[in-house]
């Protein structure tokens, strides 16, 4: 088969390359071995949350000096201007999730454990949570929902630094037991999708909420119908009402996975997933095809263009042996990031930075991969989102907004400089 | 447990990915996903005893597999522990018989089709089906296919074969040869139509039925005697097509990965199986398949099935459905439709096989189709039995965009030589 472009990944960054490819009408193919981090983490856009211990207030501003105390991050090779742009893309593009937010501030959003999380652009449905203004807070624990402890959000985000005076408190309801539903949060949040369950809560919370308070539940408030459910619940409840994010897996996420799917299709293009995908061949210092190892058979598939957007460790975009190597698993790029020889790669404590977590591939300004020289290793090879090397996503509050900034960019890049699209006449 | 099988459950991270898709335990607290069931169950199992029963209700639509990210083999965990659960609980017993019988559609078909009046009418009785309900607990409304009255096989023999340069051989399975015989006559004429000779070999079932029952000796001998009838065309690389996606994806994958079937009639067998419309477009790739269709103003639901998902191929239907003027194609992004094989048969079963297809259903309703199309024949009849609208093969369609169905043999003859003589 042969596309335009072949995007290798099915998580943020991905989808946003395909998509943005396919508005301009490129033949695209996504191919992914399964579901990415769209389904285990929350939709909101973290482009820079943390720099060191201290937290960010707006990226914008902070984005220069960081660069340049990070030169081998993802950032360094797309601009502040290219970020913005990226958010504002997404806002417009899934406007499914009524996104919120610009670069030059940070939201501060309470999170199960009630630690406030700095985020520059999140779904109209958590916006309420904002705590940066302070004001009264009250929690929402579902009797049933697992992961989920209302009494433990509130203490901790009593006890939190927060640049305003917050009062917080919980409410815990027992909805009826359902013996169709899991106890899981896409279980709840498909009871949620549900008029009569949404009657109940709104019933069971009469009475109790005092003036001025805002109410946060569990990410929870539906699937399908999302926007509608939270708009009736803020409606019918008159206070203000958000969404917390929670544990994996994440039914805010799915939305926004399947939002971008819904839009990909429309634009014609292809998602395949349930493949592990292969190098194929290379002619002339390109990527000729990759092969996708089906059922029976590898398959190749060809293309114009390739954007790698497997992940890093956790998604198996780059695997660590048992003798501390590291290996990029589709093409077996270089891998740049690791600490030098003999330095170690890890930390004792869990919850530190450990030096192997920046590993990852480095690129150039066109986001194609390096060798250690600096050389391109393949002229139509682009790599996004979490596969690149000299980030800490989880410190640096960054995670997505790498994945959306870079997938925003690499299709700029193909566009920009790819051959021209190949003219697919169906009826030839 | 498989040994590719077992090495895969240590890469489980628990991310819960599977757990957020899994249509059936969206709609049943019995089954409580494929997490749970399998990478998590497992762990017990070690002792040979089945710690958790649950896994009775996962229906092997295989979803799980296909979006772990990870490369879990889940589903096919879960087919090993349930066949394993079946075993320990012994062959007597109402569902023990029941699950027999539904596994042998061949059986089924050469007792039903000499007399298939009487044996239609009796599917249709409502007595009949509330004793069967009863008695051997297939439930009273289960979509049940209608006999033939005729093989398709029985067609095949008497069929002239065409002098060709070009050569294929059908896998067709039991549905099309007892139940839907003219399915595997559209499909015959579409290759003949793209210039291949079609080998149509004696086959019986691949013994998918009676995997996903639990009888895995059985299944075996199926699948064994099958790909020694295809491995001699395969051993001369003679493409083998499959329009039952699940039959397909069984010779393909699942006999080696769930039956643990290593033979060599089985691995060249797999390897040249493919699933009709991706023959069809690997052909168009090549620039080998014949374009000259003619206008099909229709709007179509197209449902791909779970078990072509697992094929790893994508949707080749819908970039053939592309090369058709005026067909519009609504691709629907619905998991599964409930009948996962024989699953939505079992009285226990049904309604939440039912629940589970309803979100197809009602999608497929509201589009209010002439057809809808679904390369997979039990799918087919659920889509039908649950949204009152016929289901067709993509095959179908293109035959009828071919232009095979209306005019008479010598008319289509000359239409397609003056399309070819166009074409140069």
């Amino acid at each position: 088969m042969t596309y335009d472009v072949i995007v290798v990944g099915a998580g943020l960054a991905g989808l946003t390359a395909a998509l943005r490819l396919s508005e301009q009408d490129r033949r695209v193919l996504v191919i992914a071995k399964g579901n990415g981090a769209t389904h285990l983490a929350p939709p909101v856009i973290d482009v820079l949350g943390y720099a060191g211990d201290k937290r960010i207030e707006s990226p914008q501003k902070a984005l220069s000096g960081f660069v340049v105390s990070h030169p081998g991050h993802p950032y360094a090779n797309v601009s502040a201007d290219v970020i913005a742009e990226s958010l504002d893309w997404l806002s417009r593009r899934v406007p499914e999730l009524g996104y919120q937010g610009r670069l030059d501030e940070n939201w501060l959003l309470p999170t199960a454990v009630g630690v406030p999380k700095p985020s520059a652009l999140v779904p109209e449905s958590m916006v309420a949570g904002d705590l940066r203004r302070g004001g009264r807070f009250v929690f929402i624990g579902l009797r049933g929902l697992k992961d989920f402890h209302a009494s433990y959000l509130a203490d901790n985000l009593a006890r939190a630094q927060l640049p305003a005076r917050v009062s917080t408190r919980f409410i815990e309801l027992e909805p009826p037991h359902d013996r169709n539903a899991d106890p899981g949060s896409v279980g709840f949040a498909r009871r949620f999708d549900e008029p009569r369950f949404r009657d109940w809560i709104v019933q069971a919370l009469a009475g109790q909420l005092e003036p001025n308070e805002k109410v946060g539940f569990p990410a929870v408030l539906g699937i399908e119908k999302a926007g509608e459910v939270w708009r009736d619940l803020e409606r019918r409840l008159e206070h203000p009402a958000f969404e917390v994010p929670l544990l994996p897996p994440s039914a805010p996420g799915i939305r926004l996975y399947d939002a971008l799917a819904r839009a990909l299709r429309q634009a014609g293009a292809r998602i395949l997933i349930g493949d592990r995908v292969a190098a194929g061949g290379s002619e002339g210092g390109r990527v000729a095809e990759i092969n996708a190892l089906t059922a029976a058979r590898p398959v190749a598939y060809r293309a114009n263009s390739f954007v790698l957007a497997t992940g890093g460790f956790a998604s198996g975009g780059l695997e660590l042996d048992s003798r501390g190597s590291v290996r990029e698993t589709v093409f077996g790029l270089p891998v740049a990031g690791m600490p030098d020889a003999g330095e170690p790669m890890f930390s004792p404590r869990y919850f530190d930075t450990h030096a192997v977590s920046r590993a990852g591939v480095a690129v150039d300004a066109r986001l194609r991969p390096v060798d250690e020289k600096g050389k391109v290793v393949f002229e139509n090879l682009h790599a996004a989102g979490a596969i690149l090397s000299g980030a800490v996503p989880w410190r640096e509050h960054s995670g997505n907004g790498i994945s959306l900034a870079t997938g925003y960019a690499v299709a700029a890049a193909i566009l920009e400089h790819a051959a021209p699209r190949i003219r697919v006449d169906a009826r030839d | 447990m498989t040994e590719a099988v077992r090495d895969s459950l240590d890469r489980c991270v628990k991310c819960t990915i599977c757990e957020s898709f899994r249509p059936f335990s969206k709609v049943t607290p019995l089954f409580p996903g494929p997490k749970y069931v399998g990478p998590q169950a497992e762990r017990y199992r070690d002792a040979g005893m089945s710690a958790d029963h649950s896994v009775d209700y996962c229906s092997g639509c295989g979803i799980c597999t296909q979006v772990c990210p990870q490369g879990v083999k889940i589903a096919e965990i879960n087919s090993q522990a349930r066949a394993a659960m079946w075993e320990e609980q012994g062959q007597i017993g109402q569902v023990q018989l029941r699950n027999q019988l539904i596994a042998r559609p061949s059986v089924i078909g050469k007792l039903g089709t000499p007399v298939a009046p009487l044996a239609n009418w009796a599917l249709g009785n409502r007595t009949l089906r509330g004793l069967a309900h009863n008695l051997i607990g297939i439930h009273r409304d289960a979509a049940m296919p209608k006999f033939a009255g005729r093989t398709f096989q029985r067609w095949a023999r008497r069929h002239a074969r065409r002098a060709a340069d070009k050569t294929v051989v059908y896998f067709h399975g039991c549905g099309t040869n007892y139940y839907e015989p003219a399915a595997g006559e559209m499909l015959v004429a579409v290759l003949e139509h793209n210039g291949f000779n079609v080998i149509i070999p004696p086959q019986d079932c691949c013994g998918l039925p009676l995997q996903s029952n639990g009888r895995f000796p059985a299944a075996r001998g199926y699948v064994r005697r099958l790909v020694a009838n295809l491995a001699p065309y395969a051993r001369e690389g003679i493409p083998i097509v499959a329009n039952s996606t699940s039959c397909g994806l069984m010779l393909k994958r699942e006999a080696h990965e769930i039956l643990g079937i290593e033979d060599e009639d089985l691995q060249v067998v797999s390897k040249q199986l493919f699933d009709v419309c991706e023959f069809l477009l690997f052909l168009h790739e090549k620039g080998e398949l014949r374009t000259d269709f003619q206008p099909l103003p229709l709007e179509v639901p197209y449902h791909a099935p779970c078990q072509q998902r697992g094929h790893g191929i994508g949707k080749p239907a819908l970039d053939l459905f592309a090369l058709v003027p005026e067909l519009r194609v609504i691709e629907l992004n619905i998991d599964c439709c409930g009948i996962a094989g024989t699953y939505g048969l079992k009285k226990e079963k049904y309604d939440i096989s039912m629940a589970v297809g309803e979100p197809l259903f009602r999608q497929i309703r509201e589009a209010k189709p002439e057809v809808a199309a679904c390369g997979s024949e039990t799918c087919r009849w659920q889509i039908e039995h649950g949204s009152g609208i016929h289901a067709v093969h993509p095959i179908e369609l293109l035959y009828r965009a071919y232009g095979l169905d209306s005019p008479s043999p010598a008319l289509r003859e000359r239409v397609g030589e003056r399309v070819e003589k166009e074409r140069l």
